[in-house]
């Protein structure tokens, strides 16, 4: 049996014309799906139920026991954080922030170490965005900066951008320009009809250039500006000016490096300037297919996207002090729950470290890095492939993914509402 | 079975034709009946002010702009905090607050129903999403036609019926249930950085006017039998001397539909501005409200400013993009693909500032020189104006005359000159304080057969009590107390149940998601139309079969299915 039209829980493309194979009760074949989603579709060895850790081995346990775990875990921590996230449905989230509240835990997103500095720079000076068809039928020039598309996000360039169809693009292939900006020579930098080689840690210099020109002070731009020269960035800001639609993506290349969100502010700052003399817009270049939806379930919950503190009751928001890894690192948190997310393979050593001390439980098919730090571990079905439920898209569009297989699997969302409830009934005692 | 009996309460109930009678309204399983047994639960509303559920036509409360809204104000988030409490989750916002906070705040000033203003199809998604968390009202939303590519061609080709069966397809798709236009035309043109000046201004590449689609969707509304009329948001909004483009606009409306308005124009105060520029802008209150008054066809709502800070946010993307550039706070903007766009951006409104204050007083005429409230109801365009919680303020400017003297007396100067408000003696009364809040809108969104919006037998159990004894109330001198009055219901009840009572919501709550599926014959079903798949397949980047919004999302489904002449 085939299913059309399923929606890829990769990345932050959300692609939603993948064509999968079922024979059985197996997945067998995936179409349409670039080669990191399609690995994703086709799975590895799962978890076959919930284990815990006994002395140096695991044992496996029910789900009750393992859901009974957690409850209590989080119930006699005084300082819990529930993290991650970012690899789970929408409907899962809602849980996990109710859940937090209960408690009055700390709870953040994987944004904290991805995109939280494009999210300050916007809290600072707004966001001109637009979804990705508006790019699509429109855009004539194209910029990636800090960002590699065809590593990362491999149909980015495909479906929504330089090779997309475009409604008021005769030949879109050779209409569109394309601008790299990058420290190194990428695969995508291949594909630029401009790449511009920043030298590492220049690249708000090169926006602050850019901004110069647009505003008519060439005069004032030194003949190299980090590693790149005058020249060229006339070239690229005459680019800008004479499009007549620009889209800017970028990646951690620009959030991930000195001046964070100085960088992103800057470059949202560039781009809001050329609106005034053309249209201009500027996306980040979100990675897990739903941690943009992370930022939007926890905002309408709570007010802020990211790096939530209930521990006084109201939802509190201070990045660098509320953020998971800042928690890990002061030693404060006393127990943790990991969902959708693999922290123990992208977290600082001290934070790892911490995490090694305190009780953590982690929701998640596959045994990963953070499994090695686990306490309890709880198999879940994977979204997309065995759950359903809503995916946001980079752009925000929301995409309910589909269930294109039966498991026995209980989804993050069954999980956590069963942890929900036996907390609730233990506080009401 | 559940049974509720309020007794001696003080009613106003307008489409019943109550105008302050002491009586019992009695409640069964969630709707008014005659009477109900002697177990029933009882409720003391003794000299309180007794009305409907109040009814918010137009206010942004939930979906992809409002949530941007928050997701980039954390300043505005920290200013409106409260901790979980009780039944009550923690909320945060002020301007625009979180969806708990919406439902928490308006459920305490006793409303039950709310209408999302602008619901882009292609994100209707996540409007649902937030409906489900906004527990204690019933919800709908309207759904954004003003730069849809199908329409603006088949519109281009003379063919309002195809108008018609894409509006029936998308309200179905995305459970939508009023069609909007936001600045008709502009949005399209604003995907290129262009807006289209008024009415008779084609759209690029498109060629229709903004005028043609007002009219071929007027059309197609009707064709369609829809509960509510066309919403519109005129294009030109906030620019001085924009009354004339508003004139055009809702002089473009016929008088299609005996039970309700054809045209529903939202936030006129945006719209009803004089003068060449801002030097010499001034108030045109006084000829939009006698357009209004000559026209049955009509109804608009306020979009009242007040002075303080709040939070913009529209699908009219290239109006925010000019008001970014007057205010240079931080600017966002989201377009849709094939469909329209928005814009937010954080705004002050000032007493000191001339053109504020102008525009305080216009909205406040509007309200005063439209002689029938069934046809200017009161909003603020929540958050536009000033954000919802106010709307006791506005009740007291518009019940005092003294009021609105001393608010008068602290603005700016300049202002008298400008404004016709301060030869303007009407002072309202209660009764069309409940048209303008409730009764008004449940006619003009139609709903009021769905048992919305009145008190009579059949009708939802939703109830507003008021600690207002309107017999020793004179409005006119105790304003302070007639806004206290409003700020917080003795009880509020939705569907039978006590949901707040003196400021604090007492349950969690179920909202119910009100939407509308028109009955086309299979010619006009668009999801068979080659022409309109084609199109679908290669320029939206969501493929067809995923687009429309699933029955999962709707949490108590009340669908409205309509016989059309399709």
């Amino acid at each position: 049996m085939n299913v059309k039209d399923a929606v890829c829980p990769f990345c932050g493309c959300l692609c939603d014309d993948i064509e999968v194979e079922i024979e059985g009760d197996r997945l067998v074949g995936v179409t349409n799906a670039c080669e990191l989603g399609a690995t994703k579709f086709l799975g590895g060895e799962r978890l076959k139920s919930p284990i815990r850790r006994e002395g140096k081995a695991w044992k496996e346990i029910s789900y009750d026991e393992a859901i009974r775990y957690a409850a209590d875990m989080l119930l006699d921590a005084e300082r819990p954080l529930l993290y991650g996230w970012s690899g789970t449905h929408g409907e899962a989230q809602c849980v996990g922030v109710h859940m937090a509240e209960l408690v009055r835990g700390v709870i953040d997103n994987t944004s904290s170490v991805c995109h939280g500095p494009s999210v300050l720079a916007i809290q600072e000076v707004g966001h001109p965005g637009c979804t990705l068809g508006v790019v699509k039928n429109r855009a004539d020039l194209l910029i990636y900066w800090g960002s590699n598309p065809i590593d990362a996000h491999p149909r980015h360039l495909s479906r929504y951008t330089c090779y997309a169809e475009g409604f008021f693009l005769e030949n879109a292939f050779r209409d569109r320009k394309v601008v790299v900006v990058d420290v190194r020579k990428t695969q995508t930098a291949n594909i630029a009809d401009e790449f511009v080689r920043v030298r590492p840690g220049g690249d708000y210099a090169i926006l602050s250039a850019l901004r110069t020109i647009v505003r008519g002070k060439t005069d004032t731009i030194p003949r190299m500006v980090a590693g790149v020269t005058r020249d060229q960035l006339i070239r690229v800001a005459d680019l800008c000016l004479n499009a007549k639609f620009g889209a800017v993506y970028f990646g951690l290349g620009l959030t991930m490096i000195p001046g964070k969100y100085k960088n992103i502010r800057n470059a949202i700052e560039l781009v809001t300037e050329l609106n005034r003399h053309t249209k201009f817009t500027i996306s980040a270049m979100r990675g897990h297919y739903n941690v943009y939806g992370s930022n939007e379930v926890n905002t309408w919950m709570t007010g802020y996207p990211f790096a939530i503190d209930f521990s006084r009751g109201i939802a509190f928001y201070n990045p660098g002090e509320t953020t998971a890894v800042d928690v890990l690192a002061r030693k404060e948190c006393d127990a943790a729950l990991i969902v959708g997310s693999d922290p123990a393979a992208h977290f600082p050593r001290r934070c790892i470290e911490h995490l090694a001390e305190i009780p953590v439980v982690q929701l998640d098919p596959y045994p990963n890095a953070t499994t090695a730090f686990c306490k309890v571990q709880i198999p879940v079905a994977v979204t997309g492939v065995d759950a359903e439920g809503t995916a946001y898209r980079m752009d925000g569009v929301p995409i309910r993914t589909r269930k294109v297989l039966s498991s026995d699997y209980l989804s993050d969302e069954e999980v956590l509402s069963r942890m929900y409830a036996l907390m609730q009934e233990a506080l009401k005692r | 079975m559940t049974e509720l009996l309020v007794k001696n309460a003080h009613v106003i109930d307008p489409l019943s034709g109550i105008n302050g009678e002491t009586m019992d309204i009695a409640i069964r399983d969630g709707k008014i009946v005659e009477e109900v047994s002697a177990a029933a639960e009882v409720i003391d509303a003794r000299g309180m002010l007794t009305m409907p559920g109040g009814i918010d036509s137009h206010t942004h409360i939930c979906g992809t702009k409002v949530n941007f809204g928050r997701y980039m104000s954390p300043e505005d988030m920290r200013a409106g905090r409260t901790p979980r409490r009780g039944p009550m989750h923690a909320t945060s916002g002020y301007s625009v607050p979180t969806t708990y906070g919406n439902s928490y705040r308006y459920s305490v000033m006793g409303y039950t129903t709310l209408l999302e203003g602008a619901m882009a199809p292609l994100e209707a998604r996540h409007t649902h999403e937030e409906f489900t968390y906004t527990p204690l009202q019933d919800t709908m939303a309207n759904t954004l036609f003003d730069g849809n590519w199908s329409i603006m061609e088949a519109i281009r080709d003379g063919d309002v019926k195809r108008v018609a069966a894409i509006i029936a397809w998308t309200l179905s798709a995305v459970k939508g249930f009023g069609v909007k236009l936001t600045n008709p035309g502009g949005t399209e043109a604003w995907q290129w950085g262009k807006n289209v000046s008024c009415i008779r201004d084609p759209v690029p590449y498109f060629g229709v006017t903004p005028a043609e689609i007002i009219r071929s969707v007027i059309e197609a509304n009707e064709l369609l039998h829809l509960p509510h009329s066309v919403h519109l948001h005129c294009n030109n909004l906030g620019t001085p001397g924009n009354y004339t483009c508003t004139l055009g606009s809702l002089g473009l409306a016929p008088d299609l539909n005996p039970r309700r308005q054809t045209l529903y124009a939202t936030h006129v105060q945006f719209h009803a501005y004089g003068g060449s520029g801002w030097k010499d802008f001034s108030s045109k209150s006084e000829p939009i409200a006698n357009l209004v008054n000559m026209r049955p066809q009509v109804v608009i709502d306020m979009g009242q400013i007040l002075f303080g800070r709040t939070t913009t946010m529209t699908a009219d993307g290239p109006m925010e993009f000019n008001l970014y550039r007057l205010h240079h706070e931080k600017w966002s903007n989201h377009d849709v693909e094939l469909e329209t766009g928005s814009g937010i951006i954080p705004v002050i409104y000032r007493r000191k500032n001339l053109v504020n204050s102008v525009m305080w007083a216009i909205g406040l005429e509007l309200a005063l020189l439209t002689k029938s409230p069934w046809q200017c109801l009161l909003t603020t365009d929540n958050p536009n104006g000033a954000p919802f919680v106010r709307y006791p303020e506005i009740i007291g400017l518009l019940m005092s005359r003294r009021y609105r003297d001393a608010e008068f007396a602290t603005i700016h100067p300049d202002t008298g000159s400008r404004v016709p408000l301060p030869a303007i003696d009407r002072e309202m009364d209660w009764y069309e304080i409940a048209v303008m809040t409730r009764a008004g809108q449940a006619r003009a969104l139609g709903i009021q057969d769905l048992g919305k919006g009145h008190l009579a037998p059949g009708a939802d159990a939703d109830v507003a009590i008021y600690p207002i004894r309107i017999d020793e109330v004179d409005p006119s001198a105790d304003y302070q107390k007639v806004i206290d009055g409003f700020s917080r219901t003795e009880y509020t009840i939705k569907r039978g149940r006590v949901v707040a009572r003196r400021g604090e919501c007492v349950v969690h709550g179920s909202n119910s998601t009100l939407w509308v599926r028109p009955k086309v014959s299979e010619n006009y079903d668009m999801g068979k139309d080659p022409e309109f798949v084609e199109k679908f397949d290669r320029y939206y980047t969501v493929r067809m079969s995923n687009y429309p919004v699933q029955e999962q999302y709707l949490n108590r489904s009340r669908c409205i299915e309509t016989e059309t002449e399709l």
